[in-house]
């Protein structure tokens, strides 16, 4: 696969909460990873889940992996628990490669989607069941527990059976029970997918909360790039079982390695054209027509396709619209109170979604609208879909 | 119309209260009629009853032959019982669990003696034994009530065992428990049900099987069905009808006092955990 991971490139020997594994600096003292991945490929039977998949991730953060379902994200969580086979490459832990090491052996932290508290175990026992088989003193155990209850907000629990516990309530205990033993990696599979809207949003400063307390190396698996963003050092974007984008969530979501990253986070507009006029400040005329101005990072020449990136947020509407005007009219409106979100037809069967702030009154369906955005507010896709840079 | 319809809907409800009445009738009264007529003072068998005795359950734990295939029956239910819920919870463990070659094939196969005559299952491991020269011994008795016991429990547990989430193993693995471990600890506990239940219901099997315990018993050793059938054949004697309200006894009472006392140990045990835990 082609290095489309460009915000790599350069290694962050410190800060680095991942990098591609070719340019981390390895094992290192202090440097080393709390998880490598190398190379690896997964498959079951002829069906390949995952191929060719490096990172690194850094003891002590957040990472996300980010994709559609079906395109091996949770299969990878699933290998580092040893849960899932690899055909291929290596996994390692604290620099400690895993591969044959059985799950019970390897000392992470596990949280599913359905919680999986084991029902006929009371809290204490549950959450005290990782302490057990690690040979822990019962004092100590006790000591432990309370404080892992105290840690999720759910202090005087241990008799509870987890029947008697709502869905979040339960998820904080599962969540105790895989970091009360202190393990080397906290695996979370779609922790909050079960929960409802509201549980949900509590839930996610809440890990994110205990995870810097307690300093733990967290990664998570999630669908949804809300989550994604909000709580995440570092996301890596996957699709079809490989890689298209590994970096901050601001890099992900500002700028865009490929087409399926900018349309997966965020659902940005994706303006097809050809390049009318070569320079510093390209110009881009659009298939419905009108000509842009963009920015570029390199030259291009005159011809070439290209795509246009714009978020519905970097578009602005009416007379705040400067520069690439462009006119159409309102398809659908809906008004969220701060701000509004319009679907506008620019013509050529082009459609294009801004999210503006409200200054005077909501346009209506149908209405003739005015907007424009900033050339530097924007990135340029290749005819391949990558980011050109 | 409106209370035409109520008036149908009346002699529907009447109709079916009718018919649930006859078939309990049809199947409780054999039943009812055995246990009545074992304490019937008569020397006969039958109606009408000419006082109330016990005299035939005195006479029946007088008699050395009958307390014989009691115990008899009763040894064999109960090494049935065990062995059978062993071979059950780990078959079906492995049809559930695991994916394998011939899984299909194992499955079928294992639910197989439920589905052939028992006669023909008692006359083929007759002829088996013969064939390989060996002697019917209490050892082929009981293999025989295993194999006939076996596809029940393991319909019975597999059933529970589909039920119990892999996610479940999947955690305790994760928190550092071996295989074993996380079966004891965890599967085994919330199979508990499935394995009690599997237990009795090999037991009721094994001490009420009558026609494949004809073919494999060894010479001289009666069950309490075979002891009844070859009572039967001198005389119907009141005795049989008091023989046969302790079979009843036995096999209702066994169940229903075991589900009882799970039903029992499973509120206990909600009710002492937390207890015990407040270490």
């Amino acid at each position: 696969m082609p290095d489309r991971n460009d915000l790599s490139e350069v290694p962050r020997p410190e800060a680095a909460g991942v990098a591609r594994s070719a340019a981390a600096p390895g094992g290192a003292g202090t440097g080393q990873p709390a998880v490598e991945f190398r190379d690896i490929d997964i498959a079951y039977g002829k069906f390949v889940a995952v191929r060719d998949f490096s990172l690194s991730i850094a003891r002590g953060s957040f990472v996300t992996l980010l994709g559609p379902s079906g395109c091996g994200k949770t299969t990878i969580l699933r290998s580092i628990a040893g849960l899932v086979d690899i055909s291929g490459g290596q996994i390692m832990i604290d620099g400690r490669r895993v591969d044959d090491v059985p799950i019970y052996k390897r000392n992470i932290g596990l949280v599913f989607q359905s919680y999986a508290l084991f029902p006929h175990k009371n809290v204490f026992d549950n959450v005290a069941f990782g302490l057990k088989y690690r040979d822990v003193p019962k004092p100590e155990i006790a000591r432990r527990v309370g404080k892992a209850l105290e840690m999720v907000r759910l202090p005087g629990s241990e008799k509870k059976l987890p029947s008697q516990l709502s869905g979040g309530q339960q998820q904080r205990i599962a969540l105790a029970r895989a970091i009360v033993f202190e393990p080397q990696v906290l695996l979370l599979d779609e922790p909050l997918s079960a929960l409802d809207a509201n549980m949900r949003e509590e839930m996610r400063v809440e890990i994110k909360k205990i995870q810097k307390e307690t300093g733990i190396t967290a990664i998570f698996v999630t669908h949804d790039q809300e989550e994604a963003l909000s709580m995440s050092d570092r996301i890596v974007v996957m699709n079809a079982g490989a890689v298209e984008q590994i970096g901050t969530p601001q890099e992900v979501y500002e700028t865009p390695a490929t087409a399926f990253v900018a349309d997966f986070l965020g659902k940005a507009n994706m303006l097809a054209g050809t390049v009318s006029r070569s320079g510093q400040a390209i110009a881009v005329t659009l298939a419905a027509g009108q000509t842009v101005e963009v920015a570029c990072p390199r030259p291009l020449a005159q011809g070439s396709k290209v795509t246009v990136v714009v978020r519905p947020q970097k578009l602005s509407v009416g007379t705040a619209a400067s520069a690439n005007r462009l006119s159409g009219r309102v398809v659908s409106a809906s008004y969220l109170g701060g701000s509004a979100i319009y679907e506008i037809d620019i013509g050529g069967k082009t459609s294009i979604r801004a999210n503006a702030p409200i200054t005077g009154r909501v346009l209506r369906e149908g209405e003739a609208i005015d907007l424009g955005f900033d050339p530097e507010g924007c990135v340029l896709l290749d005819e391949d879909g990558r980011r050109i840079s | 119309m409106k209370a035409r319809r109520k008036e149908e809907g009346r002699w529907a409800w009447r109709l079916t209260g009718f018919v649930t009445v006859c078939v309990y009738i049809f199947m409780f009264a054999p039943i009812v009629a055995t246990v009545v007529l074992s304490f019937n003072a008569s020397m006969f068998g039958g109606f009408p009853m000419t006082g109330f005795s016990l005299q035939w359950y005195g006479k029946l734990m007088a008699n050395e032959q009958v307390l014989a295939a009691f115990r008899t029956s009763l040894w064999i239910a109960l090494v049935t019982a065990a062995v059978t819920t062993a071979i059950g919870v780990v078959t079906s463990f492995a049809l559930v669990r695991f994916e394998f070659r011939g899984k299909q094939a194992l499955s079928t196969l294992v639910i197989l003696p439920a589905l052939v005559p028992e006669t023909i299952l008692g006359v083929g491991l007759l002829v088996l034994i013969k064939a390989v020269d060996q002697p019917r011994t209490m050892l082929l008795l009981v293999l025989g009530h295993i194999l006939l016991a076996v596809p029940y429990v393991v319909l019975i547990t597999q059933a529970r065992m589909v039920g119990i989430r892999r996610v479940y193993e999947e955690a305790a693995l994760s928190l550092g428990a071996s295989r074993f471990s996380s079966f004891r600890e965890i599967t085994l506990p919330l199979l508990i049900p499935a394995v009690v239940g599997g237990a009795l219901l090999a037991f009721t099997i094994s001490f009420d099987n009558t026609s494949a315990s004809l073919f494999w018993r060894p010479a001289g050793v009666e069950t309490m069905p075979t002891q009844i059938l070859s009572m039967l054949k001198i005389s119907i004697s009141p005795e049989i009808n008091a023989l046969g309200t302790v079979m009843i006894l036995v096999t209702v009472g066994i169940p229903l006092l075991g589900g009882l006392i799970l039903q029992s140990l499973t509120r206990l045990k909600r009710r002492d955990e937390p207890k015990e835990e407040a270490r």
